[in-house]
């Protein structure tokens, strides 16, 4: 089973690049959980002992994913969908809460969380249902299907709460765009958003201004036959406005001050050196204190287990969520633009070998796979460096935790596997 | 464009990361200071300020323990109220509202509950302290002064307040500064450099050991001891006899330029400004702005020199061969300008350049003054040539010593006239008031000083300092080991110091003879005036004199200015024959004399502008 002609046949960038992102990570959380009592590096009570074993671990899942045969991923993918679907639901009865999220099974020498199953079965299920002969992406009964299945451990994962492992499949819904669902949908889910948070920004008034602009824009640079669509036009307008209205209203009314905090912060609302350092001291501590961690490591960094912020615990969460923080310390702007190379390595990589496949089940898989890793590394990283709101979700392969290196692994190698075999298959 | 459209997301993703990355890490990056760190806290370690000694060794100003009671308030356990206050001399409710305020700082950091307690108190807390926990005793330094003088020298030290934490990144809030005077000018001799030890600490503000082993961290380095030029006997002499008087003595040194004495009245006590009443008696003595104690007048006042100025003006003329000693000149109890009389008190009759001198004859040295701007074609060429002459003996400008703060006095130059009346619209004869040291020329007490020592040392002179020794070694700073020369040749001086000597022997200040000690002087008598209710009006004269002593080989140089004293030899004339032979001999043999001037005071002088009244100025009554 292990012939030469997997070795051949896989695909060796992406491995190279897995390698060097989890042996990063690895020496970064070495580092942010480095204590001078504790300098061992093979010492499994310790964080980066642990981290150390489930590396060894994944070896073993790559091993024994790589080894089974291809087909069996998709003939499966219903099955790992509904198993993973009952330990979600399980999660009510059975879960273990760890830092108030009931997300998690207790078996004894780890915990497991049943999430990070359903990323990887959904986005296999995923790309089986819309692979299937008899489904239409453009009729809308087989959309919301698409989406059904995407939802459902959403909706799942949502009240344990765990809102960012949550959002995750969302990013799903790409793998639908990727197989021909209209982009307008996406070009208005994003201008929903630039409305929403130009509104928090600017308020009504601009948007209202701006819109008027780009109408008077419109009518002077359009061709003199074009017969203007008066209607929809107004109505788009219209829209827009009442959509805004009601950001402010829901914004005011509807949010938390938690949540408003969180906005104030990610969107520089708050003016008020008062208040501002307020936030700072409170729901902006973490990114607060990780910008700054990432700033004092300037273009070279203060070097391996010399980051002051770092050994002194300032960081909050800095082996698993903000992990990236600790490579901006020690390592400067060379090791995180290092890091941000190799993501943007893997990703187009990740492109190309899945417009390379010949079949649907493996491309849709593959951007499944893309979609999924690149929502956490785009979060990740936007929120320790202070550009996206806080949302904790880990850095794929680099954050602290068990089983979130694991399934990462595991959905990155069934793709490589798939890839591994397209020219074999050949229906 | 569906293929592309994922790889674009992430290129545009991958170039926003890289971009903010290194907006914060190139841009907003900021050379790594330590001291910024929270994770970084320094430990400093003081070293002890240095003593200020004066030439002869005698201790100015040392350093006094003191004690602080600190607390830290989250490390404070439920205590025994009763005993803790005994044992500290506070009440209940004062302690509680101390401890309040202490919470409200920081309950973290350590604030002062109870400061500066005595030595005894200091005894009898220390066994007990360490049963009150989040308690402890901080040892802190005061100055202590050995002196009641010399607080204008001295100077004083307070903490540093923004501007110095802006200006200069080595103070850390609550440390303290020179602020005036020698502990200003020589504050990083006197401090030394205080070590450091950066400890790394964790977000709950613990400790977690030594910042890179240590390998930063800086042992400190002792303030140095100094002695300083001051004559510690004479300085409190000076001031005893500045008693109720206002104006300013510098004593020098001619050979050296050193500073033997530098005495501003009013004064105060240096102790004054130490511990806990200091900012309190600082206000006191900042607000009092008519007796102004703060204001040091021996380098600060610049009242119009007066007569001693006539000694310059005769040297200028010798050196530029204007005039010979033996030059006549008649004074018809004045002299005229135009057609206007000025009066002169010498007695009227032909003098020569000797008996100009000692008698002061404005007559005479309104004649000198001309021949000066005679030989030459033009009032400009005569003025810058007679001006040149001028600062060579250190005035019209600062002189560069290493006293806190100065005043440049004034010697006034072709521009300043051509400004003041036009281009070639004035002569020497509007500006005649200038050859009997009144109109334009002003001068500091220490220019005056200087400019006798340049006539003592005959053509020379060492820019005046303050600083002796450091660590007991002397020192050799070019600025003030090297010679300066005056313009004026060597051979021009003798009959200077021979009209000088004869004020003492027959002039104006023949009274104030020193037996034993020949004394080269001159008086001065300074008009002066003041502004009382938008009227510009006369005051008493400012009594001024300078002298050096002995002729031949001078040891002191002094300057003396007493303002509305009256005539130069009734007070200051008097004040500085009682310095010289106290710094000559040691003690004074006139004790009559002494007697007189240290309970004479000037009192009603000062008080008359602000009586309301009418007054009379330049009256005899003693």
């Amino acid at each position: 089973m292990f012939g030469k002609s997997l070795l051949k046949r896989i695909d060796w960038l992406t491995i190279f690049t897995y390698i060097a992102l989890v042996a990063i990570g690895w020496v970064n959380i070495y580092s942010s959980t480095f204590t001078e009592a504790e300098p061992s590096i093979f010492n499994f009570g310790t964080l980066h002992g642990k981290q150390l074993f489930f590396i060894g671990v994944s070896i073993i899942a790559i091993i024994v994913i790589t080894a089974l045969e291809a087909n069996f991923y998709e003939r499966f993918s219903s099955l790992f969908y509904i198993i993973s679907i009952v330990m979600l639901l399980g999660l009510f009865v059975f879960g273990k809460t760890i830092a108030g999220a009931t997300s998690w099974y207790d078996l004894g020498f780890f915990n497991l969380q049943p999430s990070e199953l359903a990323k990887v079965a959904t986005s296999l299920a995923l790309a089986k249902y819309l692979s299937d002969i008899q489904t239409d992406i453009k009729s809308r009964k087989d959309q919301l299907f698409a989406l059904g299945i995407i939802l459902l451990p959403a909706i799942l994962i949502i009240p344990q709460p765990d809102p960012g492992s949550a959002l995750v499949f969302f990013a799903l819904i790409f793998v639908i765009f990727r197989e021909g669902l209209p982009l307008s949908y996406l070009l208005i889910g994003l201008l929903t958003i630039l409305v929403f948070v130009m509104t928090l920004m600017f308020g009504t008034i601009w948007i209202a201004i701006v819109l008027g602009l780009l109408i008077v824009l419109f009518f002077l640079l359009k061709k003199k036959k074009f017969k203007v669509p008066i209607f929809p036009l107004i109505s788009v307008v219209v829209i827009t406005i009442l959509f805004s209205l009601s950001v402010d209203f829901v914004f005011n009314n509807v949010f938390e001050q938690r949540h408003r905090d969180r906005f104030s912060l990610w969107l520089r609302l708050e003016k008020d050196p008062n208040k501002l350092e307020q936030i700072r001291k409170t729901i902006g501590y973490n990114t607060y204190q990780s910008e700054k961690a990432i700033e004092s490591g300037g273009f070279f960094g203060k070097g391996f287990l010399e980051g002051t912020r770092t050994k002194g615990d300032f960081v909050p969460e800095q082996h698993t969520d903000y992990i990236f923080s600790t490579v901006g310390e020690e390592w400067g702007f060379l090791g995180t633009a290092t890091v941000i190379l190799l993501f943007t390595i893997l990703f187009l990589r990740l492109v190309y070998l899945a417009e390379r496949q010949k079949t649907a089940f493996p491309r849709m898989y593959g951007y499944g796979v893309i979609s999924i890793l690149f929502i956490h590394y785009f979060i990740n990283i936007g929120m320790v460096i202070g550009i996206l709101p806080t949302i904790g979700i880990p850095l794929p392969f680099f954050s602290y935790g068990g089983s979130g290196l694991l399934f990462f692994t595991i959905l990155l190698f069934i793709f490589l596997k798939l890839d591994s075999n397209r020219l074999k298959e050949g229906i | 464009m569906k293929k592309i459209l994922l790889s674009s997301i992430i290129l545009i993703i991958g170039i926003t990361f890289i971009g903010r990355l290194s907006y914060l890490q190139i841009f907003s990056f900021s050379t790594d200071n330590l001291l910024e760190d929270p994770a970084i806290k320094p430990i400093y370690d003081y070293p002890e300020r240095g003593y200020i000694y004066d030439r002869n060794g005698k201790l100015l100003v040392g350093n006094d323990p003191a004690y602080d009671v600190m607390v830290i308030p989250r490390e404070v356990k439920p205590l025994d109220t009763l005993e803790f206050c005994k044992l500290i001399g506070l009440d209940k409710e004062t302690l509680i509202k101390r401890l309040k305020k202490a919470r409200v700082y920081s309950p973290r950091l350590p604030s002062v509950l109870v400061p500066q307690l005595s030595k005894e108190d200091y005894a009898k807390l220390q066994e007990k302290m360490r049963h009150f926990e989040g308690f402890y005793i901080q040892k802190r330094s005061l100055r202590y002064y050995d002196t009641k003088s010399a607080a204008n020298v001295l100077g004083y030290i307070s903490e540093v307040n923004e501007l110095d934490l802006a200006q200069n990144p080595y103070y850390v809030q609550g440390e303290l500064k020179g602020r005036t005077g020698v502990e200003k000018t020589y504050e990083d001799t006197l401090r030394g450099e205080k070590g450091i030890q950066y400890i790394q600490k964790d977000r709950f503000n613990r400790d977690i050991g030594p910042y890179k082993d240590g390998i930063l961290d800086r042992p400190p380095e002792q303030g140095k001891e100094i002695s300083i030029t001051i004559d510690k006997d004479l300085q409190e002499y000076g001031e005893r006899l500045m008693h109720g008087k206002r104006g300013g003595i510098v004593a020098l040194e001619p050979s050296s330029g050193e500073i033997l004495s530098m005495i501003s009245g009013p004064t105060y006590d240096p102790s004054l400004l130490v511990g806990r009443k200091r900012s309190k008696n600082y206000t006191k003595l900042y607000n009092d702005s008519i007796a102004n104690p703060t204001w040091d007048r021996s380098i600060l006042a610049e009242p119009s020199p007066g007569s001693p100025f006539k000694t310059l003006n005769a040297l200028i003329a010798l050196q530029e061969g204007v005039m010979t000693p033996e030059t006549k000149i008649k004074c018809y109890n004045g002299f005229y300008v135009g057609k206007t009389k000025r009066g002169c008190h010498c007695g009227g009759g032909v003098r020569d350049m000797n008996v100009g001198i000692y008698r002061s004859c404005n007559a005479y040295f309104a004649g000198t003054f001309r021949k000066i701007y005679d030989k030459f074609e033009t009032t400009d060429e005569g003025m810058d040539v007679w001006e040149k002459h001028m600062r060579s003996f250190g005035l019209g400008g600062y002189l560069g010593s290493d006293l806190h703060t100065g005043r440049p006095g004034r010697i006034p130059s072709v521009k300043y006239y051509d400004s003041w009346y036009g281009d070639d619209r004035w002569t020497s004869s509007y500006i005649i008031s200038n050859s009997i040291g009144q109109g334009e020329v002003a001068a500091t007490p220490i220019q005056l000083a200087n400019m006798t020592a340049a006539i003592a040392n005959r053509g020379h002179f060492f820019t005046p300092h303050i600083l002796k020794k450091v660590d007991g070694k002397d020192i050799t700073i070019p600025e003030f080991t090297e010679l300066k020369q005056t313009t004026i040749d060597r051979k021009h001086f003798e009959p200077i110091v021979r009209g000088m000597a004869n004020v003492y022997e027959k002039g104006t200040a023949k009274w104030v003879k020193i037996p034993g000690i020949e004394i080269a002087g001159k008086t001065g008598t300074v008009e002066n005036f003041t502004i009382i209710d938008s009227v510009k009006t006369q005051l008493t004269d400012h009594s001024v004199f300078v002298a050096f002593a002995p002729v031949s080989k001078p040891e002191i140089a002094i300057a003396v200015y007493i303002e509305n004293g009256y005539y130069g030899a009734r007070y200051a004339g008097h004040i500085a024959s009682l310095m010289i032979e106290k710094y000559m001999k040691g003690e004074i043999t006139r004790k009559d004399l002494e007697k007189r001037m240290l309970e004479k005071t000037l009192e009603h002088e000062y008080a008359k502008p602000y009586s309301g009244e009418e007054f009379k100025i330049n009256e005899y009554v003693w």
